[in-house]
């Protein structure tokens, strides 16, 4: 103990009294933002050798730009947060990222990659199973009713694409002028709709095998879904509320009584909106075989940049196995409407009674661990999605806008998109 | 034109050109330099690899139809804002030429959206015509359009047109004023006596006259539609509907800063520099025709 | 006026008063929202009066921005704002004039290199070769600070070059003058020159205070922390979600508070503005 102690000491001042800072730079504004800056802050309290400082950098395009000069400036952060679509991108740096299972092991932290949702930690895990990133805000798409609005036309809830279309008919008979609207049409539609039908996005296991993956998202049943949702706009049935969270405001603020966006839009919902609301599993076509399968996450992780010293490195695999606790989990999990990253955290929240007063919350991860996951639904990992996503996203536009129709749309999404992931390929081969 | 009575020094003026000639050198020359080195490179986002590809980008992007979708959207979108931005203001000032009561008044009145930034002006037309809350949109809907510019490219298009003219009637109404107001009155009393009426006059002497303001303000208003236009459309329509509204210069910036993408988006800035180049040639051999009048 | 036609000034008076209102519009609007709660703007149609919350809504902003989105205070954003417009203006002239007058009023070895040297910055406006001179300025260390967002727009062409055109149209006479009373070249700038060219730095001073304040491209690269944003820039990172979302009594607030100094500048400074902005750039 005294020898603790005094080699402590020695460390402390061999290091000139200074705590060793580790610099997160995040994209949480606002409420979230807070959260962060608590976590940060609460990690710093308990320990005194490392001091976690987060910094808001914009959105996660903009902080990830900022990332990316500042590392070619030679003063990249230790931790940057980067959402999901960055994923591939951040992979092939190989020397810009340290991935996140030797930050631990080099650290000797206790770290066990079966403690956390498959469904989670398979999205940022390579096929060899070493986790690359540490998860850190992961939500899932869910479909939100307004009940106040349905219990007066009378009609119960859909579950089927089917029922949403009969649904909508009688909604917009009875006089409503928006029926449903979406947010993040791309993740909703494309994306969460593979995986929870278990039908591929890409070839690869949806580009986790390789990088020479291809986009198969004009497959039939794509088309047929697309195109059913621009038959709802031609209707006046579908209001395109834009390609982020847009059509969160529309639900909350009684425009549209049907709504599928993210589990994070929960907060925001809860805040502003002045009626009954529920939220329910993704609606899925019934004659698919295997639908409904389990749906994929959204949001961002945490990953390590290179280049830093030893003691730095340490301090994030303290601050990461801090983060993994269960009841750290718990409280980000239930103040922010993410998903609980490992079992432990999940159980203990159940235990408390939290999902009775909340049934919104387990939804999220109800639907998320549905069925164990295929090669389909683990998630995906395409490089220079950003670009990849808007592609498709402008394709859809055409469709909703009634300017294409839905086969020619996927299928130039998918050239155009193929050609994104050629040019990536080609710069990460060498 | 030269000066007669000049000084000599041996290292005064190259004192006094210092700061201009390296801050132009730090910060122009070399990132242009740069631009059209990485036009020639296919790098991956941190720059860790890069492997000269000589033209394929520039082959990619002539091939890409986005691209040449975007050639078009910029020629759209810069005749519409040029046309209706100097036709709305050569309307004003000829009016504000007529009254002399007032006049100094409606200048003031008019000169102000010159002030404000082109993102803020983008931001004040879209609150008006947001598709939920706009006060527009309302007036539209009692109307029965149906106004949705997150869908409809063409209403996209319309809105920052609507926010790009506003801000540029200002310039174009002084330039235009001072141009009318400098045409002699004997030419024009002339003809009233020859009992031309107040249009004819216009279109057969005023309007002649006015020609190297207009064509000046023309390729103004065109530079303006390429490159200042740019806070207009990232505070409101970021490009989109599918593309409706990138123009070239946002293109630029978004496959360049979001898509990571710097050997496109160089190559597309070493194309927008000769484009420039052609425009700027353009303006200034006129100016001096303009002088010679 | 040639012929008393009371039908057509009274066509012109119409005319222009619509132009003014059309003009005015929009910042009717927005000053109205910016004085009313966001209940009141979401419901459609919004209130067409000024509402109450002109001291509530503005005293929010300047202290902490937006309750939901971006937290920086407006009050910080407006000082960067006026350092950024402040210094881009001064510095500008600054640079230009003493180049200019090295151009005209010398001969030296590479005069006219230097000249062209600089009259081809006119074609690179700063959007055409935006991602390498941000680079330029990271690796230079100069992100999220004044001197990145100020120095690398201080040395365009424009002002140098209507410099130019003003000293080519100073009398021959006043240089002989000074050198035939033994004075240096650096006298005849001060006493000379300088006075002489107050019109044309006023209105030069004008035109490129407004476009230091209403820079938008190259602080949204340079600029991540937010206690560097400028006010321009600050609206747009308060924008986060859809149409309803927004804090839109808020964003509008700040609306106002960005362009009311340009606005006082070129209303008050307007005979000199517009004499500049007509009579150099011919």
């Amino acid at each position: 103990m005294l020898i603790r102690t005094l080699a402590a000491f020695l460390l402390c001042s061999a290091s000139a009294h200074a705590q060793t800072e580790i610099q997160w730079w995040h994209s949480m504004g606002g409420a979230l933002g807070e959260r962060v800056n608590e976590l940060a802050g609460k990690f710093n309290a308990s320990q005194k050798d490392y001091k976690v400082v987060p910094v808001y950098k914009g959105q996660y395009p903009e902080s990830m730009t900022a990332a990316i000069a500042a590392f070619r400036a030679g003063n990249a952060p230790h931790i940057l947060q980067v959402f999901e679509v960055g994923t591939a991108t951040m992979m092939a740096a190989k020397g810009a990222v340290v991935p996140v299972a030797k930050v631990m092991a080099d650290a000797k932290e206790p770290f066990d990659p079966k403690a956390y949702l498959p469904t989670v930690s398979g999205y940022y895990t390579d096929l060899k199973g070493n986790m690359l990133s540490f998860p850190f805000n992961s939500s899932t798409a869910l479909f939100y009713t307004n009940d106040d609005v349905l219990k007066k036309a009378g009609i119960t809830a859909p579950k089927t694409w089917k029922e949403v279309q009969a649904a909508a008919d009688k909604l917009k008979a009875s006089g409503q002028q928006c029926v449903y609207t979406t947010a993040w049409p791309s993740w909703v539609h494309i994306e969460n709709f593979s995986a929870w039908h278990n039908v591929p996005i890409g070839t690869k296991q949806n580009g986790m095998g390789g990088f020479d993956t291809q986009f198969t998202i004009n497959s039939p049943l794509h088309v047929r879904h697309v195109a059913m949702l621009g038959e709802m706009a031609k209707k006046g049935q579908f209001t395109y509320a834009g390609r982020t969270n847009q059509g969160d405001a529309k639900f909350s603020s009684g425009e549209c009584p049907l709504f599928t966006g993210s589990a994070s839009a929960q907060a925001g919902i809860r805040k502003a909106a002045k009626f009954q609301w529920s939220a329910h599993f993704l609606p899925y076509h019934d004659d698919v075989k295997g639908a409904p399968q389990n749906s994929i996450i959204g949001g961002a992780s945490l990953w390590v940049m290179g280049g830093k010293k030893p003691v730095d490195y340490k301090g994030v695999a303290k601050f990461f196995a801090y983060l993994s606790q269960p009841e750290v989990q718990m409280e980000f999990h239930t103040s922010t409407g993410y998903v609980p990253i490992t079992l432990a955290a999940y159980q203990m929240t159940r235990k408390t009674g939290y999902y009775e007063r909340n049934p919104g919350a387990e939804t999220t991860i109800k639907q998320l661990t549905n069925k164990a996951p295929t090669e389909n639904s683990k998630g995906l990992r395409f490089g220079n999605f950003v670009q990849g996503r808007e592609v498709i996203e402008e394709e859809m536009e055409s469709v909703f806008a009634g300017r294409k129709e839905a086969k020619a749309a996927l299928d130039d999404a998918v050239k155009r998109g193929n050609e994104i992931l050629r040019k990536f390929e080609a710069t990460a081969r060498n | 034109m030269e000066k007669r009575v000049v000084f000599r020094s041996a290292w005064l003026p190259y004192a006094l050109l210092a700061p201009q000639i390296a801050i132009t050198v730090v910060f122009f020359f070399v990132p242009a330099g740069q631009a059209a080195w990485y036009s020639f490179q296919l790098q991956d986002a941190f720059g860790l690899r890069s492997e000269f590809v000589g033209l394929q980008n520039f082959e990619a992007l002539f091939a890409s139809p986005q691209y040449l979708q975007s050639f078009r959207t910029t020629a759209v979108f810069s005749v519409l804002v040029a046309g209706c931005g100097i036709a709305l203001a050569l309307l004003l000032a000829t009016m504000a030429d007529r009254v002399l009561r007032g006049a100094l008044a409606y200048r003031t009145l008019l000169i102000w959206p010159y002030a404000v930034a082109p993102a803020v002006a983008g931001v004040l037309w879209a609150f008006l015509f947001a598709p939920s809350i706009g006060i527009v949109t309302y007036f539209l809907r009692r109307f029965g359009v149906d106004w949705n510019w997150i869908i409809n490219g063409d209403q996209a298009m319309l809105l920052i047109v609507i926010a790009s003219v506003w801000k540029q009637i200002s310039y174009n109404f002084l330039f235009f004023l001072a141009g009318l107001q400098s045409i002699p009155r004997s030419l024009i009393e002339a003809a009233a006596i020859d009992g031309a009426g107040p249009a004819r006059r216009f279109w057969t002497i005023v309007f002649p006259l006015l020609s190297p303001t207009t064509f000046f303000l023309l390729v103004v208003n065109i530079v303006y539609a390429f490159f200042d236009t740019f806070g207009v459309i990232d505070a409101t329509t970021q490009g989109g509907p599918a593309t409706d509204t990138q123009i070239l210069v946002y293109k630029v910036y978004y496959d360049g800063v979001k898509a990571a993408d710097l050997g496109g988006s160089s190559a597309q800035s070493v194309i927008l520099m000769f484009i420039v180049v052609v425009l700027t040639a353009l303006q200034f051999r006129f100016v001096e025709k303009k002088v010679q009048y | 006026m040639v012929e008393n036609r009371p039908g057509l000034n009274l066509l012109a008076h119409a005319v222009l008063i619509a132009g003014v209102l059309l003009v005015a519009f929009p910042i009717y609007v927005t000053f109205v929202a910016s004085t009313l709660t966001l209940d009141q703007i979401m419901t459609v149609p919004m209130p067409l009066v000024p509402g109450d919350q002109l001291l509530a809504n503005y005293s929010q902003v300047l202290k902490a921005g937006t309750t939901g989105g971006s937290q920086a205070s407006v009050a910080q954003m407006l000082l960067n704002s006026t350092v950024m417009a402040l210094a881009i203006a001064l510095g500008k002239i600054a640079i230009s004039i003493i180049a200019s007058f090295a151009i005209v009023y010398f001969r030296f070895p590479l005069r006219n290199f230097f000249f062209w040297m600089i009259f081809v910055t006119l074609m690179l406006p700063v959007e055409v070769r935006i991602i390498p001179t941000f680079k330029v300025v990271s690796d230079l260390g100069m992100l999220n600070s004044y001197v990145g967002l100020t120095l690398p727009l201080i040395a365009s062409a424009t002002a140098t070059f209507l410099f130019r055109q003003f000293f080519l149209t100073v009398p021959e006479e006043l240089a002989e003058a000074a050198r035939i009373d033994g004075a240096g070249p650096m006298r005849f700038f001060l006493d000379v020159l300088l006075p002489l060219s107050k019109t044309s730095i006023a209105a030069l001073f004008v035109i490129q205070f407004i476009y230091g304040w209403n820079q938008y491209l190259w602080p949204l690269l340079v600029t991540g922390d937010e206690s560097m944003y400028t006010v321009v820039i600050g609206i747009k990172r308060m924008i986060t979600g859809g149409d309803a979302a927004n804090e839109w009594h808020l964003i509008m607030a700040t609306a106002m508070l960005a362009l009311l100094p340009p606005a006082a500048v070129v209303v008050l400074m307007q005979k000199w503005f517009v004499k500049g902005l007509v009579e150099t750039e011919k």
